[in-house]
């Protein structure tokens, strides 16, 4: 059977006030006492369009917010055997340690009450709570045991490059529960969006992410991440593909010189990367024509390397399917739209209810 | 004002070699005394009861320790003088201009008046380090050209220094680095783009490891390796800010050189801003084309660093997806990762191409 | 048979244990290096880019088991080339840094013999380093009485 599998969707938090009931009330009380109705994320401006596509924006509730409305126009209408649910609701940039480590056990369990076990399709990646990689690593090793939860979600404008050794609490507890790290973009730090200040143009943050990840996969790489943690998989999640060659060839070329420097990573990054690390493909940021859209996935390497994802509710100008997918083998295609997912994630076929 | 460059003092061989344009060789000031001369007394006086306050943690200004000493320069590169790498006009001759024959080649003086937190001090130093240029370079090598040093976080007293300069014909740039405290496009660096246009210069910006702002959005790496290589991501960053803040709509006459920040990201940044402004173009609805247009029309890029493709034949693909009026040679002499004219590409390339890269590109832009 | 002939390029005096003569030989530039009384010759031209590779700086080979972890080897017995900072290996000319470059190669597994780990590389190999494409052009170089002797 071929898989269809969405590696990344976003579901909402509806309103702060649904993640009450599994947050001590210590931490509702405080919310409504002290005023804060909402950590959405600045990230994506409600009004813009490519925040949500007009399908998703159903009335007044947030668009990604209601399991049914997501599972309809993803999975039914998308024809998605299993949809990998990332939240971005955002608990990340708190600054208030133990209140953020309440506020991720409490988006992990409405994720479990509310969208796992209302669809056997979704399943969820873990939010955690970065401000603490420790307390971070316990709530990976509490949540891991759903089974629904298949990735622990980290976000690429950090305190901290990711693959610094203060974070490896969370890259440990992930190797030892068999789950990817996936990548996304948004804000958990307090650094600027760019390595030159503050943009303008929500379009410069948007484009900047693919840079943010880029240079998390720089770190990740660099501080010897994955020769620490063989087993360990990250998934770059919502920035593009076609920066991935030219990154490559930049810091292969840079480690033959200044390898003496990082003496761990013992073989060409690329090499690494290519072991280690998975993109999605939406948004696909690659070339309109064929040729060149072929020649972009030569120079990455390997089909293997891309995983099939919508992005929902995002609105982007291009799908996976009309820029990249139509260009592929049938082969490569079920690759893309499923095969590398199911391995990656260990899904198996039994899970499976179309 | 000095006299023009064309009046060299000193006698230029004749070129032996390909006739290349280096769009990128450091001159380098021998030290903060060799700048003395040149700095009126209020700020020689500043200079010595205060002196150098920039936003680097150390004395030495350096975050990362590159790879060798004098700021990553060629161990081979140090003059019998002792003096710093990039200092001594005449082991430049001898060991770049002279060995490749080139004809011209384009000084990106390094010196960073644009860190001091003491604005005008910085601006002072700025004028002194291209006063220094003139005496020191232009006017001893005719085959030498300059670009003009700013304290550009002070945009005001950059196009001060940028009209002053740009009389001087052997200036034909002025030189930023891709590390600001905000992204170059914003309203307050203006001034220094309309004098730039005015003038007739281009901007150039070059590679520098700076303190103001961390080098990643997710704070600072630990290594040099990671400044080096996510250094890019600060290029593609500035180009995208002057794109979309509308700064080559506003100055339509003003060009943008991008010096040593490599060129394989360029292609996938245009698919990347020309995808989103489909959607997200309501937001800068002040831009009249599409982002990569902007790219083709008013922007150079320099190939040192080169690209290494794993497949060398898709150095020529990349080099037509650039464009190939965009690519201008360099060599960065005399730093670390010199590219030799003669050994920098991988492939070799069409004759045609290789006269439009190594000087064709070049001589028609910077009107050499 | 191509004839070998025999350049002195110095005496033993002027190149002491640690130190380096680069000899301009019949138009060639070879660097002349003494490690602990033993002798080797490298071209003075580095296989990447042309560099002056000799002029570079000697050093040891940093080399790692894990993160964090550094062992620095074999001090004084490596040359970087001052362009793009390759590492050589003095005694053998090999660059151990740049990879395997061919794309068809990639995936390669390389089984060292017993044999190969007993030479000078085993340390490098054990490492998990592996030999670049790269090797500079070394020449046989002995002592005779006072003078040192390279043989092109």
């Amino acid at each position: 059977m071929t898989w269809r599998i969405d590696c990344d969707v976003h579901n909402a938090v509806p309103d702060i006030s649904a993640l009450f009931a599994y947050l001590p009330t210590r931490w509702s009380d405080y919310c409504v006492e002290h005023g804060v109705d909402s950590l959405a994320p600045n990230y994506y401006p409600p009004n813009m369009a490519f925040t949500a596509k007009p399908e998703a924006r159903t009335g007044e509730a947030e668009p990604g917010s209601d399991a049914a409305v997501v599972g309809k126009q993803v999975l039914d209408e998308g024809e998605i055997d299993i949809a990998i649910l990332n939240c971005l609701y955002a608990i990340q940039p708190i600054h208030n340690e133990d209140w953020a480590v309440a506020m991720a056990r409490a988006v992990n369990d409405w994720q479990a009450a509310h969208w796992l076990e209302v669809d056997n399709r979704f399943r969820a990646s873990i939010v955690v709570p970065t401000q603490s990689p420790e307390r971070a690593a316990e709530e990976i090793h509490r949540a891991a045991e759903n089974r629904g939860f298949v990735q622990v979600l980290l976000l690429a404008f950090s305190e901290m490059p990711l693959g610094r050794r203060c974070y490896w609490p969370i890259f440990q507890a992930a190797a030892e529960n068999g789950l990817p790290v996936g990548v996304h973009p948004g804000i958990a730090g307090a650094n600027p969006l760019l390595p030159t200040g503050w943009p303008s143009y929500c379009i410069e943050d948007y484009a900047a992410a693919s840079g943010a990840m880029q240079s998390q996969l720089v770190s990740l790489v660099c501080e010897g991440a994955f020769q620490k943690y063989a087993t360990l998989k990250v998934v770059m999640l919502e920035s593009g593909v076609s920066w991935l060659p030219s990154l490559m060839w930049r810091l292969d070329k840079n480690w033959k010189g200044l390898r003496r420097e990082i003496p761990w990573v013992n073989e060409p990054p690329s090499t690494v990367i290519r072991d280690h690390v998975r993109f999605t493909v939406a948004p696909f940021d690659g070339p309109e024509r064929a040729d060149e859209v072929l020649r972009l996935v030569d120079q990455m390497g390997s089909t293997e390397l891309l995983l099939y994802a919508s992005d929902y509710p995002h609105w982007h100008h291009r799908d996976a399917e009309t820029s990249l997918l139509r260009h592929l083998s049938s082969e490569e295609r079920a690759k893309v739209t499923g095969g590398n997912a199911a391995e990656l994630y260990r899904l198996d076929a039994d899970q499976v209810v179309r | 004002m000095a006299s023009p460059v064309t009046a060299a003092s000193s006698p230029v061989p004749e070129s032996t070699g390909v006739g290349l344009i280096d769009c990128d060789v450091h001159n380098v000031v021998p030290s903060d005394a060799a700048l003395r001369p040149y700095l009126p007394a209020k700020w020689r006086s500043y200079a010595e009861l205060v002196g150098s306050r920039t936003y680097s943690p150390y004395v030495k200004g350096y975050r990362y320790p590159k790879v060798s000493p004098a700021g990553g320069s060629r161990v081979d590169a140090w003059p019998s003088s002792g003096q710093l790498p990039g200092s001594d006009l005449d082991f430049m001759r001898e060991q770049l201009l002279d060995q490749y024959g080139v004809d011209r080649a384009i000084l990106n003086c390094l010196y960073r008046a644009a860190e001091q937190r003491n604005e005008e001090y910085g601006a002072a130093l700025a004028r002194a380090v291209n006063e220094w240029q003139i005496e020191n370079w232009l006017e001893r090598d005719s085959r030498l050209r300059a670009s003009v040093t700013v304290a550009f976080e002070t945009p005001d007293l950059a196009a001060t220094e940028i009209e002053r300069a740009a009389q001087h014909p052997g200036f034909v740039q002025v030189l930023l680095f891709p590390r600001t405290k905000e992204p170059l496009g914003r309203r307050r660096y203006w001034p220094l783009f309309e004098a730039a246009a005015r003038c007739g210069l281009p901007v150039g910006i070059h590679f520098a490891s700076t303190t103001v702002t961390p080098i990643t959005s997710g704070g600072w790496p630990s290594y040099y390796i990671e400044d080096h290589t996510v250094m890019s991501m600060a290029f593609q960053a500035q180009l995208t800010s002057l794109i979309m803040e509308g700064v080559f709509d506003r100055f339509p006459d003003l060009k943008l050189v991008l010096i040593e920040g490599g060129f394989a990201w360029v292609p996938p940044l245009m698919w990347r801003l020309d995808d989103l402004y489909h959607r997200m173009r309501d937001e800068v609805p002040h831009l009249r084309r599409l982002p990569s247009e902007y790219v083709r029309d008013q922007v150079k890029i320099t190939t040192q660093p080169m690209e290494e493709p794993e497949n060398p034949r898709h150095l020529l693909d990349l080099i037509e997806q650039v464009g190939r009026q965009t690519l201008m040679f360099s060599t960065d002499y005399p730093h670390w990762d010199f590219d030799n004219p003669r050994r920098a590409f991988q492939v070799k390339l069409p004759k045609d191409l290789s006269e439009l890269i190594m000087r064709e590109n070049a001589r028609s832009f910077y009107r050499l | 048979m191509k004839t070998r002939r025999v350049f002195v390029v110095g005496t033993a005096e002027e190149i002491p244990p640690g130190t380096s003569k680069i000899a301009n030989i019949e138009g060639r530039s070879v660097g002349v290096f003494n490690i602990d009384g033993e002798y080797f010759a490298v071209r003075n031209t580095c296989p990447h880019a042309s560099g002056p590779l000799c002029q570079g700086v000697r050093s040891g080979m940093v080399v790692s088991k894990e993160p964090g972890h550094y062992e620095y080897i074999r001090r004084g017995e490596f040359i970087r080339c001052p362009w793009h900072q390759w590492e050589f290996d003095i005694r053998t000319g090999q660059s151990w840094f740049d990879p395997h470059k061919s794309r068809v190669r990639r995936y390669d597994v390389r089984v060292e013999t017993g044999a190969e780990l007993l030479t000078e590389d085993a340390e490098l190999v054990r490492a998990g380093l592996e030999k670049g494409p790269y090797v500079a052009e070394t020449y046989p170089v002995t002592r005779d009485g006072e003078y040192v002797v390279v043989t092109l």
